[in-house]
């Protein structure tokens, strides 16, 4: 055997998969087992790992079949490992085949949901093996230091006079209480926040880039990347004689706390501000992608010579998309489509309705995620969205932001001429979203100041970049993350704050749901990276659906000279922000949320060529190309996945 | 020039063949006094053909200055049709229009009691200066510190119009009124409304914004009257605060104001479709509020025009499209701040062109030159029947929900190519359209 797996399961656990119909053989006393066969799809409550010495050919031959097609659905298998056709052995590598968490309560939860087949969490809680306690404890030691904790520990001690708390069952009576009282909840939803952003658990061994990004050239070219555009920032900054950062006098610090919410009127002159990159220099760079192991390109096959993205990775075709988002469906009600006027409101969407009020009186984010992939109603989906993203509106939430907002005015940045470059080239353009310029400063210029953003670079394939700062006294030189949070804003960056401003008013918790969302999820349309849900990957399932789908027409713009990812690109990186009609876009986004995934974004722009295909068939250059796609304020988001996605034939 | 000639060659022969009511009528002439969007919809209208200066016509969009001027000494024969009721002041200007209303909720207290009279209480209280000058007084020292605004009666498109706290600016300005030499002689004639300035107004993103809302009106007796759907939300370009009372460019959003102010850039035009201020209302407020506030603005549409029913002398030649400015408070309340009658149809942008195209487009079909329509249709493009003598139900899922639950018929702000139970009236309008 070439491999070892072992089960975050105490011995008499794993005894228990029997039962759910797999047959795994060599377990009792090692912890550890020889062959593992997944014939049954209620297999969620299993997660493995496997450490591996060989190259992933081998590796894959001797899993059993059934398990070697399961691995290749389930998402959070690192599968470029197996895609890519390297013979590298990376040292002290491994796959995690997650079928699903076992940590989380919620998860469980939500499976029973489902399954409505009550599943004993508590002895799963109780789990005493190794690899789920460092996972155990990396969570205990971020909530540690939490607002939640030490109101948690306060709720307990007032529990303690309360005249129904017994010493003998003081544990117990303790937790009942808090339970009662809605805390439970609110760890439970501060767990199921930290385990979505929580980086996979290396290997002990593993290097710690390895949680970032386990591809060695996709690094490189980040690397690379991230050097060529702190190099056009550094050489803006000289060229126009402008410091990175500089403290305001205090008359301009008053001005600016006098016009703080009618930022929008000022017109600074911008002309000499150009934006670092747009999404087209980042589209260059993952065109220029290779895998150095597959060098040989006598040796590719006709297909990866179609598309832009040359790296191969495992993606998703549309059999497993069915698999994967389910209820998508056709068969299940969708808001989006049953919504529509002819459909009478009580066949689907009272019906809704009346579970997201649940869902919401709840106060369950993972509930709230399942309850998000058929759509949130509009009336509900603000309060929805902040359950699933855990978002608070705390008064230290007030508070963080009005520090940003202190900072925002005592410093002025560079970058903030980009932010408001960019707002006045894109939002302020919008016919929907220029009403909210103002907002999107406030939520901008404070975001750039956020050092807690800089937390999200230990998943992000990203480095926040460093700036020399020279000391006031001018001797000393010091490499400091520029700008503060770590992220340089790129033409378009303002669209991906734009469609929130919908939803919440106060933008102290706009503020807070937007940086939610871009440590979640949005960063990943702008690193390179191989995450399922990071630009590449999706840029070729893009490409792959087309090709498999529809390949005339691939092939028809292809020969014009207009490949279709040229077109698509720009929606992509934005999530399609700015180019739906806001109810379609926020559609989208619930699925988004509610999948926990951006794969939906790849197939949406897939869907939308294949709408378009008889027009895109006739053109004759990319020019023509582009106009007939240039206006997708028409576009049904919802109809045009469903078709795609369950009705083509495949 | 040929077709103008054939026309009077047979006028003759023409005259005796109009008896026959439209049918059969080989073209439409219209008169048109207006230059902006209106002059492209008849222009494009299949079989219509303008007619110069004093030629006879079938069809006349006048403005309201040609109406006054030649209105009583033209004879109008039963077919033709003209774009305003005669003396449709009495609803459009802001003194008489506040005029009506009162009298209208007295009448309502006085027979259906006091609730149904409060259901009157739309419009800030208002009064009428110089004529009501005491008694605004009197209301005035019994709110001390609240904002009033001034308004010119009879101009439009907010000019003339400025804010006030003090009893002293408006005596001021009484003063300066008879100094300035242009005033002088309007002075006499024209008459202002001091009107209760709505304070606390429903910001979005601290931007104030009023609603443009059209309705046609093609009988008061018996009152027929269709909401058109697209209506839009007119955005302020500067940012709400009292206490900048001077700038009255955050006080107005009529485009026709914010065309003016400085930083005003055409392209971004300041308009939201009525269907996503809705959404954003619903996400903000959930969806039985915003059910609420569209009924109440319905109710707005529907009283003010019963206040003039019987005043407005009622003419079968006569339609008029007017344009409601709708503000909304705080609190989702929708106050009616003047409604139009001559609406600006001038576009401020490609997609405020489209818009108004289709409005006047389907005005026209509603107004039927042509004789397309039965008569019974609830729904004309993009026009809802909103009332018929009474409030007019929907047809549409009656069997499914039960006679006893009946649901408006209006759809202001619906998508409206998202209609699929509207078909058979899609059906019916690209019918009308003759091809070519």
């Amino acid at each position: 055997m070439k491999y070892v797996a072992t089960l975050h399961m105490p011995v008499p656990k794993m005894k228990s998969f029997m039962r759910f119909g797999m047959s795994v053989k060599g377990m009792q006393k090692t912890h550890s087992i020889r062959s593992l066969t997944a014939r049954d799809s209620r297999n969620r409550f299993v997660t493995v790992r496997m450490r591996w010495f060989r190259t992933r050919t081998v590796m894959m031959r001797l899993f059993p079949m059934k398990l070697r097609r399961k691995m290749s659905t389930y998402r959070t298998i690192r599968t470029d490992c197996f895609m890519s056709d390297t013979q590298k052995v990376f040292p002290g590598g491994f796959v995690v085949i997650r079928l699903d968490t076992v940590l989380d309560p919620a998860v469980l939860q939500r499976s029973q949901m489902i399954t409505e087949n009550p599943v004993d969490i508590t002895s799963v809680l109780m789990d005493e093996s190794a690899e789920l306690s460092v996972s155990v404890t990396q969570i205990v030691q971020r909530l540690k230091g939490t607002h939640l904790h030490s109101q948690l520990e306060k709720q307990a001690k007032e529990c303690l006079h309360k005249p129904e708390i017994k010493l003998e069952t003081l544990k117990d009576d303790v937790r009942r209480l808090l339970k009662a009282s809605g805390w439970e909840r609110k760890l439970q939803n501060a767990v199921y926040r930290e385990l979505h952003i929580l980086p996979p658990s290396g290997h002990p061994r593993a290097p710690p880039e390895h949680t970032k990004e386990p591809l060695e050239y996709m690094c490189k070219a980040q690397v690379n990347w991230e050097k060529r555009i702190l190099k056009s920032l550094n050489s803006m900054c000289t060229e126009l004689g402008i410091p990175l950062a500089r403290k305001r006098p205090v008359p301009e610090q008053k001005e600016l706390t006098n016009k703080w919410n009618e930022m929008g009127t000022d017109e600074p002159d911008l002309s000499k501000f150009r934006p670092v990159y747009a999404p087209k220099d980042f589209l260059e760079v993952l065109v220029g992608l290779r895998n150095p192991n597959n060098e040989r390109s006598e040796d590719l096959t006709v297909r990866s010579h179609w598309g832009l993205i040359q790296v191969s990775l495992n993606v998703r075709d549309i059999p497993q998309m069915r698999e994967m988002y389910p209820e998508l469906g056709l068969t299940y009600g969708q808001l989006g489509i049953d919504d529509h006027t002819h459909v009478p409101p009580d066949l689907f969407e009272s019906e809704h309705i009346h579970i997201g009020k649940k869902v919401v009186s709840e106060q369950d984010s993972a509930a709230a995620q399942q309850y998000s992939r058929q759509g949130c109603p509009t009336g509900l989906r603000a309060q929805l969205w902040s359950l699933i993203l855990n978002t608070t509106n705390d008064p230290e939430d007030i508070t963080h932001y009005e520090q940003l907002k202190a900072r925002v005015i005592n410093h002025d940045l560079l970058v903030d001429n980009l932010i408001y470059k960019d707002v006045k080239l894109t939002a302020s353009n919008d016919d929907y979203y220029f009403v909210f310029e103002d907002y999107l400063y406030q939520v901008l210029l404070c975001f750039s100041r956020d050092t807690a953003v800089l937390e999200h670079f230990s998943y992000n394939s990203a480095t926040p970049p460093k700036s020399c700062i020279q000391n006031s006294s001018g001797s000393e030189q010091c490499a400091m993350v520029y700008p503060p949070n770590g992220v340089i804003p790129f033409h378009g960056f303002s669209m991906y704050v734009a469609p929130l401003c919908f939803l919440y008013n106060e933008p102290s918790t706009l503020y807070r749901v937007f940086r939610e969302m871009y440590i979640r999820y949005l960063f990943r349309l702008h690193s390179v990276s191989s995450h399922p849900s990071g630009i590449v990957s999706l840029c070729l399932q893009f490409e792959r659906l087309l090709q498999t789908h529809l390949p005339q027409l691939f092939y028809h713009l292809r020969e014009i000279g207009a490949q279709p990812l040229r077109i698509a690109f720009k929606w992509i990186v934005r999530a399609f922000s700015g180019y739906l009609s806001t109810d379609q876009l926020l559609l989208l986004w619930d699925r988004i949320l509610g999948c926990d995934s951006l794969e939906i974004v790849a197939v949406l722009a897939a869907a939308v060529f294949a709408f378009r295909a008889e027009n895109l068939m006739e053109v004759t250059s990319l020019a023509s190309a582009e106009a007939v796609l240039a206006d997708l304020s028409t576009l049904k988001v919802m109809p045009l996945l469903q078709i795609f996605l369950f009705a083509t034939s495949v | 020039m040929s077709k103008n000639k054939q026309t009077a060659g047979h006028k003759g022969a023409y005259s005796s063949q109009r008896k026959k009511e439209g049918e059969g009528r080989s073209c439409i002439r219209y008169r048109c006094g207006l230059t902006n969007t209106i002059q492209d919809v008849l222009n494009q209208r299949p079989g219509w053909v303008e007619v110069k200066d004093d030629g006879e016509w079938d069809f006349n969009w006048c403005d309201v200055g040609w109406l006054r001027e030649n209105f009583d000494h033209s004879y109008m024969e039963e077919h033709v049709r003209i774009s305003h009721f005669r003396n449709h002041y009495e609803l459009t200007r802001k003194n008489l229009m506040v005029k009506n209303l009162k009298r209208y909720r007295k009448t309502l207290e006085r027979e259906a009691g006091r609730l149904e009279a409060a259901r009157c209480d739309f419009f800030p209280c208002t009064f009428v200066l110089p004529s009501e000058y005491h008694i605004f007084v009197e209301e005035f020292k019994r709110s001390p510190g609240s904002t009033w605004i001034m308004k010119p009666v009879a101009r439009s498109q907010g000019k003339g119009i400025f804010l006030f706290r003090k009893l002293k600016d408006i005596i001021d300005w009484r003063k300066d009124g008879s100094r300035s030499e242009e005033q002088k002689d309007e002075a006499q004639v024209e008459s202002y409304v001091a009107q209760r300035y709505i304070e606390n107004p429903y910001l979005i993103a601290g931007r104030k914004f009023d609603l443009r809302v059209y309705v046609l009106v093609t009988s008061y007796i018996p009152l027929k009257a269709w909401l058109y759907r697209d209506g839009f939300a007119r955005f302020s370009n500067t940012r709400f605060s009292l206490s900048s009372i001077d700038d009255q460019y955050v006080h107005l959003t009529n485009v026709a104001v914010q065309k003016t102010a400085p930083d005003y850039d055409p392209e971004k035009g300041c308009k939201w479709q009525m269907q996503q201020l809705r959404q954003y209302l619903t996400a903000k407020h959930g969806f039985e509020t915003v059910q609420t506030l569209f009924k109440e603005i319905d109710n707005i549409f529907i009283r003010s025009l019963i206040s003039v029913q019987k005043t407005i002398i009622n003419d079968k030649h006569c339609f008029e499209l007017y344009g409601y400015d709708i503000l909304l408070d705080q609190d989702l309340k929708p106050w009616l701040i003047e409604v139009n009658a001559s609406p600006s149809l001038t576009a401020s942008s490609q997609e405020d062109y489209e818009l108004k195209y289709r409005l006047l487009e389907d005005t026209l079909h509603i107004v039927d030159m042509e004789g397309r329509l039965t008569g019974k249709e609830k729904r004309v493009g993009g026009f809802d029947l909103m009332w018929n003598d009474g409030p007019v139900y929907t047809d549409v899922g009656l069997e499914a929900l039960g006679s006893s639950c009946l649901v408006e018929n209006t759809l202001l702000d619906l998508e409206k190519c998202s209609i699929a139970s509207l078909a058979h009236q899609w059906i019916l309008c690209s019918e009308w359209v003759p091809s070519e």
